[in-house]
């Protein structure tokens, strides 16, 4: 089972958390702290993978953007990173070619997408058409409302 | 600012806009802070707010807590937005609730409520959204209501693939947090057959569900196994088009096939020959499919493909009854091993630890040893390097272990820091392991610290020590090498430490040669004796009082040395006592008692290296193994008690596999402040009293007798076969401190250890305790110590208890003991005439200041028992005072913080009729009074 996912930056800037495990406030800002640290410093070619107190950490840099996950020593590896390669070329269908950017201005977006691919630390749905299907639904939802804030944000409401 | 997609806040982006305008911290700090203060007055502000502004604030609030900052408030307006008829707002309230979740119970309600209208809607997207929630909660509250309805949802016809999946993982989430929701009976067929639905999806997501439930009762659903392996069957045979969208980048359902092959091993081989027959033909044909060229050239590809060959090869090894597979595996991981993929390298190395531990493929192992140690060697990632030297750890036996210690040993001196200790500790157990030669053993130690001192710790120099005491045939070499060691300019200390014990041990062995003569060992040591710690000045000054018995020929130039201002009046406690007693000593004792009193030590009781225990305490992720597995019957018994099975199996390979090489010795009893001391022990001379809790007579005091302990300072409080709980107790003035030893004397490990120390109500104000907390894990055949300070307030009633509880094997535990921390512990013995004793005496003939008891003995009336234990009792026993010889009297001070209390005592044994004593005490206090006949009637005089 996936215990999180943290996305951030080359900067250090945590973009996106996901906890699959309750952890106390204080606890995951220090985790969060730890394995960012770790991560940056280390080289390019080096290999993905880390043993992290009792957890294996994956990770992988997408442009400006490091994804990491850790999981429980039973689960695999090589297929999480696959999990976080599935999830960029979600996103990236999403968005058009997704860049950092988007998910600073979309996190809310990012979360929902999130939460279709994965579901309690574990893979949900693997298939990219049916997420992308059930997040077009999703919007589609959204479109049959009335556009009242378009107006408010101008001063118009 | 890009474009926000579907239906965007503006007042959001302009928001986070500003944010990434900050230039600086503190600027960042004052538009947040200023963003909370409105958002703040706009919840609380009389006007009310629609939907959308409400969904807009929440979403800027979740910004900020994402931004690192912390949200105290937003929850109820998040929880409204729960029952907004408008999707979009109805989302955000459940991302709010979901990343910021918050259990308050006044909200939990109204979630609950929410989630359960959302649930019973007729849009999956709604259902889901809710399933969402409760997923990433999953809070003991949640399982309690939404228990029954998930399971229906998962198993009905009516409900829509989408949901299906959202809901078994749902279940599986609530399931981790109260097992106790899935329902059994007729549920579980309807969940295993799950694994034959037409949607992939669905079978993705339930077979995550079907292994956390067999993993907790494999019995009721062993009926997976075969829906399993048929559905595993399906997959890897079909065409990368047959599963279209659940083909990624060409491998045919790589999560299912993982999850499927994880889900297989819980289980031993399946007992049906035709399941069996099936399974194997999977394998076979995922290790075939390995050697095929790959289909593209993205990573994604063979990432895929490989990540269900490594999960296969775990489930070969799981299996571990196929030798043709095992060495198939072998080889696979093999060519991995030299891939341009350091991810590939890395994994290979790792799983190929395991291959190592399997007696069919441990030779196939060994092949790559080669590639192994040059991957220790050249890798650029320390990571990689780290997992080859844990696999040549794992494949390291008789045939290989001096080649393979000494690659280790060469590489240790340019290792990276962060593996230096470990890699000591690994090379330590391989040497002592495979020693067939001690001296080579000996060479093997002395290198390790001579390379990496600074992290050999002290486990390592003990069990060196340990291993030549216990061997004669090696210590006249030990000695010999150590002191050619120490010739070295600069040696570190570790070297002095080892040195200075052998040489005091067995100096004399190499005495007869003219170089290394007694003057000469001993100029050599103390010349580093300068530049050492006080600790080795310590051992090193015990090592000299050693000399002084090996060598009498130089006994005037050692005294010269305990003479010296620097030790005879040392800041340190320790050395300056050390010193002085041993001037004393080598100035008094004759030749007889100084051989007597330094005689070489006994050898150490064999019992499992310490080291192997501060290794496995390093890594608690997994247990380094180097142990080769008694490989499983072909047929596997019955599965009804496999559960058993496993954990027997678990015991075995700690002990059964060590007959097959035959060298490790068996987990013995631990004992007590074994270790530990080595440096003390000298000193223990001078510690008069109750010998330390020692292996010898452990058997002996096999069962708990709390009253033993109120005249004795030391020994095995409590013994069964699981723990062994030694104490050990100093008192001075009003101040005692207690050191238990809890020994692990099972050979696994204990879980869940604690130890608590409670004072009884009565005591409360009058003794303080104070315990120190200990490890939650005792490792095998391992002792952890715990010290208890006692501050003696004023005269006390009882004594404190202990409770001590831990799991052992699944099964939790509990002993309840008595602390030996009477008040008679808080005793000084007082010399007084005997005028002066009868003067008191009868000044205390009050009633209110006497107590007596008349008992019976429990023995036959035998002195010199008598005295050892009114002696322990803390009070100094007045001979010749009383005009009646047969009587006791006694007299002592109990040093509380409040005050001192005297405290005067006769016992009159009636020796005529051999059935009861008299005992009287005397004293201002009453309740000490009591307490002091009470306490020594009970031990039975």
């Amino acid at each position: 089972m996936m215990q999180f996912m943290l996305l951030f930056s080359r900067q250090g800037k945590l973009r996106l958390q996901k906890w699959y495990q309750a952890y106390p406030d204080k606890t995951k800002k220090k985790i969060t702290r730890e394995l960012i640290a770790t991560i940056l410093a280390r080289k390019p070619k080096m290999c993905s993978f880390l043993e992290w107190k009792d957890l294996k950490v994956v990770y992988k840099r997408y442009a400006s953007l490091y994804f990491c996950c850790a999981i429980e020593q039973d689960d695999n590896e090589l297929l999480t990173l696959e999990v976080i390669h599935r999830y960029v070329e979600l996103l990236d269908k999403y968005f058009g070619s997704v860049c950092e950017l988007d998910i600073i201005f979309n996190f809310e977006k990012a979360y929902f997408m999130c939460d279709e691919l994965l579901l309690g630390g574990e893979i949900q749905e693997t298939s990219k058409k049916n997420v992308l299907k059930a997040i077009a639904a999703q919007d589609l939802l959204q479109e049959d409302e009335t556009p009242q804030g378009l107006f408010e944000d101008h001063g118009l409401g | 600012m890009p474009a926000v997609r579907g239906d965007g806040m503006r007042g959001l982006a302009v928001f986070i806009s500003d944010i990434r305008n900050c230039k600086s911290k503190e600027a960042e700090i004052k538009r947040i802070n200023k963003e909370l203060a409105n958002i703040r007055s706009k919840f609380k502000g009389d006007k009310t707010l629609d939907g959308y502004q409400k969904k807009k604030y929440v979403c800027k609030l979740l910004f900020i807590f994402l931004l690192g900052h912390d949200i105290d408030f937003g929850h109820m307006e998040a929880v409204n937005l729960l029952s907004s008829n408008k999707y979009s707002e109805k989302q955000i309230g459940y991302l709010f609730i979901s990343v910021l979740v918050n259990t308050r119970s006044d909200l939990i309600n109204l979630i609950n409520q929410s989630i359960k209208n959302d649930l019973q809607s007729r849009n999956p997207i709604h259902v889901n959204l809710a399933l969402q929630c409760i997923a990433n909660i999953g809070s003991k509250e949640m399982a309690e209501v939404f228990g029954h309805d998930i399971p229906k949802l998962l198993v009905s016809g009516d409900t829509m693939d989408v949901v299906k999946q959202s809901a078994a993982l749902c279940l599986l989430r609530l399931f981790r947090t109260s097992q106790e929701i899935i329902p059994g009976g007729e549920w579980t067929s309807r969940i295993i057959h799950l694994l034959n639905d037409q949607h992939m999806g669905v079978v993705t997501a339930a077979t995550s569900l079907i292994d956390a439930l067999v993993k907790k009762n494999p019995d009721e659903y062993k009926g997976c196994i075969s829906l399993a392996v048929s559905r595993l069957s399906r997959i890897v045979t079909a065409s990368y088009t047959d599963l279209q969208d659940y083909t990624y980048y060409f491998v045919p359902a790589p999560w299912l096939s993982v999850k499927l092959l994880r889900l297989l091993q819980n289980y031993p081989p399946p007992d049906d020959p035709g399941v069996r027959g099936r399974l194997i033909e999977c394998l076979e044909t995922i290790l075939n499919k390995a050697q095929e060229p790959p289909k593209s050239k993205k990573v994604q590809h063979s990432n895929a493909k490989n990540a269900v060959l490594f999960e296969a090869i775990s489930l070969i090894i799981h299996m571990d009854t196929e030798p043709n597979l095992l060495v198939r595996a072998c080889n696979q991981l093999g060519q991995f091993l030299s891939n341009r993929e350091t991810n590939l390298r890395y994994l290979a190395l790792e799983s190929m630890c395991l291959l190592a531990t399997s007696e069919f493929s441990h030779d196939a192992v060994k092949k790559h040893q080669e590639v192994v140690i040059l991957s220790m060697k050249m890798e650029k990632d320390v990571s990689v390097r780290q997992q080859a030297v844990d696999l040549l750890y794992a494949m390291c036996d008789k045939t290989n272990a001096e080649e393979i210690v000494q690659e280790m040993l060469n590489y240790l001196e340019t290792a990276d820091y962060s593996i230096r200790e470990e890699m000591v500790l690994k090379v330590a157990i391989l040497a002592e392991k495979y020693a067939t030669d001690y001296t080579w053993y000996v060479d093997v130690i002395l290198n390790l610290i001579r390379i990496a001192g600074d992290y050999v710790s002290e486990e390592v120099w003990y069990r060196v020590i340990q291993i030549v005491i216990n061997r004669d045939d090696v210590q006249g070499y030990a000695a010999k090498t150590v002191f050619e060691a120490l010739q070295a300019p600069a040696c570190h200390e570790n070297m002095v430490k080892v040195g200075g014990y052998i040489l005091g041990e067995f100096g004399n062995l190499i005495a007869g040669d003219q170089r290394s003569s007694p003057s000469v060992q001993f100029q050599l040591l103390h010349s580093k004796y300068h530049l050492c710690s006080p600790m080795t000045r310590a051992l090193l000054l015990s090592t000299y009082i050693k000399f002084v018995n090996l060598f009498p020929e130089i006994k005037t130039q050692i005294q010269e040395v305990f003479k010296q201002h620097s030790n005879l009046r040392s800041a340190d406690a320790e050395l300056q006592q050390r010193a002085s007693e041993y001037l004393q000593l080598s100035i008094i004792a004759s030749h007889d008692m100084l051989a007597t009193v330094l005689e070489e030590m006994p050898v150490f009781p064999e019992r499992e290296s310490s080291i192997l225990a501060v290794l496995k305490k390093k890594k608690p992720g997994r247990v380094p193994e180097n142990e080769i597995r008694e490989h499983k019957s072909p047929v596997p018994g019955s599965t009804a008690n496999h559960q058993e099975e496993r954990s027997a199996a678990k015991t075995v390979s700690a002990n059964a596999s060590t007959d097959l090489l035959g060298l490790s010795t068996p987990p013995a009893a631990p004992t007590a402040g074994n270790t530990g001391v080595l440096v003390d022990m000298l000193g223990e001379l001078y510690t008069s009293g109750s010998p330390q809790p020692h292996a010898n007579n452990v058997a002996a005091q096999n069962a708990y007798n709390p009253a033993k302990f109120v005249c004795k300072n030391n020994g095995v409080l409590f013994e069964n076969d699981l723990i062994q709980i030694g104490v050990k107790s100093e008192f001075r003035q009003n101040l005692g401190r207690i050191t238990l030893f809890y020994g692990n004397k099972t050979s696994t490990a204990l879980q869940n250890f604690s130890a608590a120390v409670t004072n009884p109500t009565g005591c409360i104000g009058k003794l303080n305790v104070q315990s120190k907390k200990v490890d939650p894990t005792v490792e095998a055949g391992a002792q952890v110590q715990q010290m208890v300070n006692g501050e003696c307030v004023f005269d006390y009633p009882d004594a404190p208890s202990l409770t001590v509880t831990f799991t052992c094997n699944g099964t939790p535990q509990k002993l309840s003991l008595r602390l030996p921390l009477t008040v008679n512990k808080f005793f000084e013995p007082t010399e007084m005439t005997g005028e002066v004793f009868f003067a008191r005496w009868k000044n205390l003939s009050g009633n209110e200041q006497r107590s007596q008891k008349i008992f019976k003995a429990t023995q036959p009336m035998d002195n010199t028992a008598i005295r050892t234990k009114l002696i322990g009792f803390g009070m100094q026993l007045l001979d010749g005072i009383d005009p009646n010889p047969e009587n006791f009297v006694c007299a002592g001070i109990v040093h509380t913080s409040k005050q001192q209390i005297g405290c005067l005592l006769r016992l009159e044994p009636n020796k005529q009729a051999q059935v009861s004593d008299l005992l009287q005490c005397r004293c201002f206090f009453i309740l000490l009074r009591v307490n002091v006949c009470e306490t020594l009637s009970g031990t039975g005089h």
